[in-house]
Protein backbone atom coordinates (compact mmCIF):
# COMPACT_ATOMS: atom_id res chain seq x y z
CA UNK A 1 0.00 0.00 0.00
CA UNK A 2 2.61 2.64 0.96
CA UNK A 3 5.55 1.31 -1.86
CA UNK A 4 5.91 4.13 -4.65
CA UNK A 5 4.46 3.30 -8.13
CA UNK A 6 7.04 4.45 -10.93
CA UNK A 7 4.19 7.06 -11.75
CA UNK A 8 4.33 8.33 -8.15
CA UNK A 9 8.02 8.90 -7.73
CA UNK A 10 8.69 10.50 -10.96
CA UNK A 11 10.21 13.89 -10.84
CA UNK A 12 8.79 16.89 -11.90
CA UNK A 13 10.10 18.52 -15.06
CA UNK A 14 12.33 20.92 -13.05
CA UNK A 15 14.46 18.90 -11.61
CA UNK A 16 15.34 17.26 -14.71
CA UNK A 17 17.53 19.78 -15.01
CA UNK A 18 21.24 19.61 -14.32
CA UNK A 19 20.87 15.88 -12.89
CA UNK A 20 19.71 13.93 -15.73
CA UNK A 21 19.77 17.00 -18.53
CA UNK A 22 21.71 17.76 -20.64
CA UNK A 23 22.21 21.80 -21.09
CA UNK A 24 21.87 22.90 -25.08
CA UNK A 25 21.33 25.49 -27.35
CA UNK A 26 17.68 23.89 -27.90
CA UNK A 27 16.38 24.04 -24.31
CA UNK A 28 17.63 27.69 -24.15
CA UNK A 29 15.05 28.23 -27.02
CA UNK A 30 12.63 26.20 -25.23
CA UNK A 31 12.86 28.43 -21.95
CA UNK A 32 12.70 31.15 -23.97
CA UNK A 33 9.20 30.58 -25.12
CA UNK A 34 8.02 29.99 -22.18
CA UNK A 35 10.01 33.50 -20.19
CA UNK A 36 8.71 35.30 -23.16
CA UNK A 37 4.94 33.82 -23.07
CA UNK A 38 4.92 34.78 -19.28
CA UNK A 39 6.33 37.98 -19.98
CA UNK A 40 3.71 39.08 -22.67
CA UNK A 41 1.15 38.23 -20.37
CA UNK A 42 2.35 40.82 -17.95
CA UNK A 43 3.14 43.05 -21.35
CA UNK A 44 -0.53 42.45 -22.83
CA UNK A 45 -2.11 43.74 -19.19
CA UNK A 46 0.03 46.87 -19.51
CA UNK A 47 -1.42 47.34 -22.88
CA UNK A 48 -5.14 46.78 -21.10
CA UNK A 49 -3.97 49.51 -18.41
CA UNK A 50 -3.08 52.36 -21.59
CA UNK A 51 -6.19 51.76 -23.19
CA UNK A 52 -8.01 52.12 -20.16
CA UNK A 53 -6.55 55.31 -19.70
CA UNK A 54 -7.29 56.32 -22.66
CA UNK A 55 -10.72 55.24 -22.04
CA UNK A 56 -10.98 57.37 -18.55
CA UNK A 57 -10.04 60.31 -20.62
CA UNK A 58 -7.80 63.28 -21.41
CA UNK A 59 -6.31 63.92 -18.03
CA UNK A 60 -5.79 60.25 -17.19
CA UNK A 61 -4.13 59.80 -20.28
CA UNK A 62 -2.00 62.45 -19.65
CA UNK A 63 -0.47 61.24 -16.48
CA UNK A 64 0.66 58.03 -18.22
CA UNK A 65 1.76 59.20 -21.18
CA UNK A 66 4.77 60.97 -20.27
CA UNK A 67 5.82 56.90 -18.75
CA UNK A 68 5.52 56.02 -22.13
CA UNK A 69 7.73 58.75 -23.22
CA UNK A 70 10.40 58.04 -20.90
CA UNK A 71 13.40 56.03 -21.89
CA UNK A 72 12.56 52.86 -19.80
CA UNK A 73 9.45 52.97 -21.41
CA UNK A 74 10.30 53.10 -25.01
CA UNK A 75 12.70 50.44 -23.58
CA UNK A 76 9.91 48.36 -22.08
CA UNK A 77 8.22 48.49 -25.40
CA UNK A 78 11.02 47.77 -27.56
CA UNK A 79 11.65 44.36 -25.64
CA UNK A 80 8.17 43.48 -25.57
CA UNK A 81 7.83 43.78 -29.68
CA UNK A 82 10.78 41.77 -29.32
CA UNK A 83 9.34 39.21 -27.19
CA UNK A 84 6.17 39.10 -29.34
CA UNK A 85 8.30 38.74 -32.44
CA UNK A 86 10.07 35.54 -30.79
CA UNK A 87 7.12 33.95 -29.23
CA UNK A 88 5.38 34.52 -32.57
CA UNK A 89 8.77 32.77 -34.48
CA UNK A 90 9.21 29.98 -32.02
CA UNK A 91 5.30 29.43 -31.81
CA UNK A 92 5.78 28.96 -35.39
CA UNK A 93 8.43 26.27 -35.23
CA UNK A 94 6.33 24.45 -32.73
CA UNK A 95 3.18 24.35 -35.01
CA UNK A 96 5.69 22.84 -37.91
CA UNK A 97 6.88 20.04 -35.21
CA UNK A 98 3.32 19.44 -34.35
CA UNK A 99 2.36 18.48 -37.61
CA UNK A 100 5.86 16.21 -37.76
CA UNK A 101 7.77 18.55 -39.66
CA UNK A 102 11.57 19.72 -38.81
CA UNK A 103 12.87 17.48 -35.55
CA UNK A 104 16.05 15.88 -37.06
CA UNK A 105 18.20 17.44 -34.59
CA UNK A 106 20.34 19.67 -37.11
CA UNK A 107 16.82 20.82 -38.34
CA UNK A 108 15.57 22.12 -35.09
CA UNK A 109 18.98 23.90 -34.28
CA UNK A 110 18.73 25.89 -37.44
CA UNK A 111 15.44 26.45 -37.07
CA UNK A 112 16.20 28.01 -33.67
CA UNK A 113 19.10 30.15 -35.23
CA UNK A 114 16.66 31.55 -37.95
CA UNK A 115 13.75 31.74 -35.05
CA UNK A 116 16.12 34.08 -33.12
CA UNK A 117 17.60 36.27 -36.67
CA UNK A 118 14.04 36.32 -37.15
CA UNK A 119 12.36 37.63 -34.27
CA UNK A 120 15.51 40.22 -33.88
CA UNK A 121 14.47 41.31 -37.98
CA UNK A 122 11.22 41.74 -37.56
CA UNK A 123 11.75 43.59 -34.66
CA UNK A 124 13.59 46.24 -35.87
CA UNK A 125 11.99 46.23 -39.09
CA UNK A 126 8.98 47.52 -37.05
CA UNK A 127 10.26 49.89 -35.39
CA UNK A 128 13.08 50.90 -38.87
CA UNK A 129 9.58 51.33 -40.58
CA UNK A 130 8.01 53.67 -37.75
CA UNK A 131 10.93 56.03 -37.30
CA UNK A 132 11.24 56.04 -41.24
CA UNK A 133 7.43 56.36 -42.31
CA UNK B 1 0.78 14.39 -10.78
CA UNK B 2 0.77 14.38 -7.08
CA UNK B 3 4.64 13.84 -5.26
CA UNK B 4 3.33 12.16 -2.31
CA UNK B 5 2.93 8.40 -2.24
CA UNK B 6 0.10 8.18 0.52
CA UNK B 7 -2.55 7.09 -2.67
CA UNK B 8 -4.33 4.30 -1.51
CA UNK B 9 -5.34 3.47 -4.93
CA UNK B 10 -3.72 1.29 -7.16
CA UNK B 11 -2.79 3.32 -10.55
CA UNK B 12 -5.52 0.95 -12.84
CA UNK B 13 -8.15 1.78 -10.32
CA UNK B 14 -7.01 5.73 -10.36
CA UNK B 15 -6.96 5.29 -14.47
CA UNK B 16 -10.78 3.13 -13.94
CA UNK B 17 -12.13 5.64 -11.55
CA UNK B 18 -10.00 9.19 -11.76
CA UNK B 19 -8.20 9.19 -14.67
CA UNK B 20 -7.48 12.86 -16.46
CA UNK B 21 -9.93 15.49 -16.85
CA UNK B 22 -10.33 14.20 -20.49
CA UNK B 23 -9.91 17.90 -21.76
CA UNK B 24 -6.79 17.70 -22.54
CA UNK B 25 -6.77 17.24 -26.21
CA UNK B 26 -9.48 20.05 -26.42
CA UNK B 27 -6.64 22.42 -24.53
CA UNK B 28 -4.25 21.30 -27.01
CA UNK B 29 -6.39 22.41 -29.82
CA UNK B 30 -7.93 25.78 -28.96
CA UNK B 31 -3.51 26.74 -28.05
CA UNK B 32 -2.83 25.93 -30.96
CA UNK B 33 -5.73 27.36 -32.80
CA UNK B 34 -5.43 30.52 -30.97
CA UNK B 35 -1.74 30.61 -32.26
CA UNK B 36 -2.57 30.24 -35.87
CA UNK B 37 -5.14 33.41 -35.50
CA UNK B 38 -2.33 35.03 -33.35
CA UNK B 39 -0.42 34.95 -36.36
CA UNK B 40 -1.51 38.01 -38.45
CA UNK B 41 -2.79 39.98 -35.59
CA UNK B 42 0.76 40.03 -33.22
CA UNK B 43 2.42 41.32 -36.81
CA UNK B 44 -0.41 43.96 -36.81
CA UNK B 45 -0.19 44.97 -33.15
CA UNK B 46 3.64 45.37 -33.07
CA UNK B 47 3.91 47.41 -36.32
CA UNK B 48 0.73 49.56 -35.46
CA UNK B 49 2.12 50.14 -32.20
CA UNK B 50 6.04 51.19 -33.66
CA UNK B 51 4.15 53.51 -35.77
CA UNK B 52 1.89 55.07 -32.67
CA UNK B 53 4.46 55.25 -30.39
CA UNK B 54 7.17 57.32 -32.59
CA UNK B 55 4.55 59.52 -33.93
CA UNK B 56 2.98 61.96 -31.22
CA UNK B 57 1.00 59.72 -29.01
CA UNK B 58 -0.83 62.14 -27.86
CA UNK B 59 -4.48 61.75 -26.39
CA UNK B 60 -6.34 63.02 -29.66
CA UNK B 61 -4.07 60.85 -32.07
CA UNK B 62 -4.53 57.70 -30.14
CA UNK B 63 -7.73 58.15 -29.72
CA UNK B 64 -8.52 58.81 -33.49
CA UNK B 65 -6.93 55.47 -34.19
CA UNK B 66 -8.38 53.09 -31.62
CA UNK B 67 -11.73 54.75 -32.46
CA UNK B 68 -11.44 53.55 -36.45
CA UNK B 69 -13.76 50.84 -37.03
CA UNK B 70 -11.02 48.42 -38.50
CA UNK B 71 -9.03 49.33 -35.86
CA UNK B 72 -11.02 48.97 -32.92
CA UNK B 73 -12.08 45.38 -33.86
CA UNK B 74 -8.97 44.11 -34.98
CA UNK B 75 -7.56 45.43 -31.60
CA UNK B 76 -10.48 43.26 -29.45
CA UNK B 77 -9.82 40.41 -31.46
CA UNK B 78 -6.39 40.32 -30.45
CA UNK B 79 -7.24 40.88 -27.30
CA UNK B 80 -9.07 38.39 -26.69
CA UNK B 81 -7.27 35.69 -28.30
CA UNK B 82 -3.91 37.12 -26.80
CA UNK B 83 -5.30 36.54 -23.37
CA UNK B 84 -6.81 33.61 -24.30
CA UNK B 85 -3.92 31.78 -25.75
CA UNK B 86 -1.92 33.26 -22.50
CA UNK B 87 -4.39 31.64 -20.06
CA UNK B 88 -3.87 28.39 -21.24
CA UNK B 89 -0.48 28.77 -21.92
CA UNK B 90 0.22 30.22 -18.42
CA UNK B 91 -1.80 27.13 -17.16
CA UNK B 92 0.66 24.83 -18.61
CA UNK B 93 3.62 26.62 -16.86
CA UNK B 94 1.65 26.45 -13.46
CA UNK B 95 1.36 22.92 -14.07
CA UNK B 96 4.27 22.06 -15.10
CA UNK B 97 5.88 23.80 -12.17
CA UNK B 98 3.93 24.17 -9.10
CA UNK B 99 2.50 21.42 -6.75
CA UNK B 100 0.16 21.17 -3.86
CA UNK B 101 -2.17 24.30 -2.65
CA UNK B 102 0.07 26.42 -4.36
CA UNK B 103 -1.24 24.75 -7.89
CA UNK B 104 -4.76 25.67 -7.30
CA UNK B 105 -3.70 29.33 -5.84
CA UNK B 106 -1.69 30.20 -8.77
CA UNK B 107 -4.59 28.53 -11.54
CA UNK B 108 -7.57 30.40 -10.01
CA UNK B 109 -5.38 33.32 -9.67
CA UNK B 110 -4.09 33.02 -13.44
CA UNK B 111 -8.19 32.58 -14.79
CA UNK B 112 -9.15 35.58 -12.70
CA UNK B 113 -6.57 37.82 -13.58
CA UNK B 114 -7.09 36.94 -17.27
CA UNK B 115 -10.30 37.60 -17.52
CA UNK B 116 -10.02 40.84 -15.67
CA UNK B 117 -7.45 42.09 -18.10
CA UNK B 118 -9.58 41.14 -20.93
CA UNK B 119 -12.66 42.60 -19.86
CA UNK B 120 -11.06 46.06 -19.25
CA UNK B 121 -8.93 45.93 -22.20
CA UNK B 122 -11.92 45.12 -24.66
CA UNK B 123 -14.39 47.27 -22.64
CA UNK B 124 -12.00 50.47 -23.30
CA UNK B 125 -11.58 49.84 -26.88
CA UNK B 126 -15.36 49.42 -27.08
CA UNK B 127 -15.50 52.82 -24.73
CA UNK B 128 -13.71 54.94 -27.06
CA UNK B 129 -14.45 53.52 -30.46
CA UNK B 130 -18.33 54.08 -29.48
CA UNK B 131 -17.93 56.89 -27.19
Amino acid sequence: MTTKTPAQSRPLSPFMLGQYYRFQWTSLLSFGHRITGIGLTFGTALVALWLIALASGVDTYGAVAPHLKAWYGQALMFAWTWALMYHLCNGIRHLFWDIGVGFELKTAQRSGTFVVLGSIVLTVAAWAVAYIA
Amino acid sequence: MAKTSKDLKSPLSRARGLGSAKDGVHHFWVLRISALALIPLSLWFVFSLARLATGPADFYSVQHWVSAPSVAVTLVLFLATALYHSVLGVQEVILDYAVGSLRLTLLLASQFLHAIVAAAGIFAVLKVALG
